[in-house]
């Protein structure tokens, strides 16, 4: 689905991440981990196309990503759902609107899919919040809509930026607990964390690889987790 | 531009038209400027029609005429008048020719001399009226020939005084289009200004429109749509105004001249009603361009 090969970044700098390669086939659960400022959001941004490589490649469902125009990027965005970091809404929409975006801005209908919107918010458990505004959202519920807003579309894969970052250990469990279901489904999934609890309570569930960034460089992580 | 996209442009997409937060001030402008720019513009345009009229008018009814001018003594002047006439009967190019009657000469004279003006103890000029015909006469062959037949005969061609005349309405017609363009332009770059104000404002929502799969048309859209309704709807207002403004006008009279002959005629009152369409197009132009070159930048 995904493949970095020989990927190398810099912001302009000194090179940040160098020879990264990984392949995320279908169906893989991936967690990334490494130290905060190592890189992980960056490496997410390249899988998704934000950023392009310095050098080497990277391919998305057989498309270079560094050829593709503005239009074709924004179809990729289509089909990669992306819990960003800093789950950023639109303020003014109410969360169920929020949710809905990805559906709005590619144009469908939807007062048809009005049975989807409704059972999406009932699985990530904001129904009652459905006409809050995302700035009254608590931590836990905005990444639980960004959750929802990633796979409206039915992406095949799901990437998240510390999905987990600032909720507390039962509501990690149940973002996990999502991630784990859409993974059931046959989504893709890769996952960028440095909760290394929320590794081990993965792998009690999925099969799960876990790639560690270490001095710019990607690393398969063995049993020492 | 095809109907699906004016459909779409008019009528819209409720959800769609929600993506970009309601802007207070870009909003307030652009109805502002397009009403401001609206109600000028129809003055511009009564100005422009009117000088117009005038022009034609005085070009058209009066090129073809000119005075002849008998100073001879009172003994004389029947006789020269006579004379005159034969000569102006016989020269191609002119369509009629009429000796002006005393009363005639006394209402010409009347506002500077008063009515009761003893015309006949006077040695005023026997005046005649002379019609060209479309082609018109020779005029120096005509001033030679009177020259030798009837010595006391002045021609008084119209048009030396009266070109400039024309001229200037021709020119006052010309400064009222030039006007509208003027507006349009201020008006598109007032837009344009707004909608970029309304693009850098709206740089967060255009970035989670981005990262959600939004193509870039429409996002353009988005602003596009809203731009070009508050222009149509404020050069709409504005163009009520204006005519509102321009029907309260004292209707044209001879005393008032030119002035008070700046209306609109028959048909003419339909005219403004263009104003609103060319301002939303002006506006959608403005507003796309101004898009099209924020969004490219932005990555
Ligand atoms: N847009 C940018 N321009 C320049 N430098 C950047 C930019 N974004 C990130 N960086 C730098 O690149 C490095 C890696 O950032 P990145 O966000 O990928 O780290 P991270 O592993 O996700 O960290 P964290 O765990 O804190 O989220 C950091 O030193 C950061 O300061
Ligand atoms: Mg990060």
């Amino acid at each position: 689905m995904i493949e970095l090969d020989n990927v190398g970044y810099n912001y302009g700098g000194g090179e940040l991440l160098t020879n990264v390669s990984a392949q995320l086939s279908p169906g893989s659960f991936h967690f990334l981990t490494g130290p905060s400022g190592a890189g992980k959001t960056t490496l997410l941004k390249l899988c998704y196309g934000a950023l392009s490589p310095t050098s080497g490649r990277v391919r998305a469902f057989n498309m270079d990503v560094k050829g593709l125009d503005r239009n074709q990027m924004a179809l990729l965005r289509r089909r990669i759902g992306v819990v960003h970091q800093d789950c950023r809404f639109l303020d003014h929409l109410p969360v169920k609107e929020n949710i809905a975006l990805p559906l709005t801005v590619a144009g469908k209908d939807l007062s048809q899919e009005q049975d989807n919107l409704q059972e999406l918010l009932n699985w990530v458990g904001l129904s009652e919040r459905a006409h809050a505004n995302p700035p009254e959202l608590s931590g836990g519920e905005r990444q639980r809509a960004a959750l929802a807003r990633a796979v409206i579309l039915s992406p095949e894969v799901i990437i998240a930026d510390e999905p987990t970052g600032n909720v507390d250990w039962e509501m990690s469990q149940r973002l996990l607990q999502l991630l784990v279901e859409l993974n059931r489904m046959g989504k893709t999934i890769l996952v960028a964390t440095h909760d290394l609890a929320l590794i081990r309570a993965a792998k009690n569930q999925v099969q799960t690889r876990v790639l560690r960034i270490s001095e710019k460089r990607l690393q398969l992580a063995g049993a020492d987790l | 531009m095809s109907g699906g996209r004016i459909r779409r442009l008019v009528v819209g997409d409720a959800q769609a038209d929600r993506v970009v937060p309601p802007s207070g001030f870009t909003a307030q402008l652009t109805l502002f400027v397009a009403a401001a720019m609206a109600f000028l513009a129809v003055f511009a345009l009564a100005l422009s029609l009117a000088s117009g009229r005038l022009a034609d008018r005085w070009a058209d009814e009066l090129a073809r005429a000119a005075t002849l001018r008998i100073n001879a003594p009172a003994d004389q002047r029947a006789a020269q008048t006579q004379a005159a006439l034969t000569v102006l009967q016989q020269t191609p190019g002119v369509a009629s020719a009429r000796a002006l009657t005393a009363d005639e000469q006394a209402a010409l004279l009347a506002p500077w001399f008063g009515a009761e003006l003893p015309l006949d103890s006077l040695p005023v000029p026997q005046l005649i009226e002379v019609l060209e015909t479309e082609s018109g006469y020779d005029e120096t062959g005509l001033r030679l020939r009177l020259q030798a037949e009837v010595p006391g005969a002045v021609l008084d061609d119209h048009s030396r005084w009266r070109k400039p005349l024309v001229d200037a309405a021709r020119s006052l017609r010309r400064l009222g289009l030039f006007s509208i363009l003027l507006i349009g332009g201020a008006m598109a770059g007032m837009i344009t200004l707004a909608a970029n104000a309304a693009l850098a404002a709206n740089a967060q929502v255009i970035e989670v429109l981005r990262l959600v799969g939004a193509q870039d048309s429409y996002i353009a859209h988005a602003f596009v749509r809203r731009f070009t309704l508050r222009a149509l709807v404020g050069c709409g207002v504005g163009v009520v105004f204006g005519m509102i403004g321009v029907w309260l006008m004292p209707a044209a009279s001879q005393e008032g001249g030119f002035l008070t002959g700046l209306g609109f005629v028959g048909w003419g009152w339909l005219m403004p009603l263009a104003i609103p369409v060319l301002g939303a197009l002006v506006a959608f132009v403005a507003t796309s361009r101004a898009a099209k070159k924020r969004l490219g930048a932005l990555t």
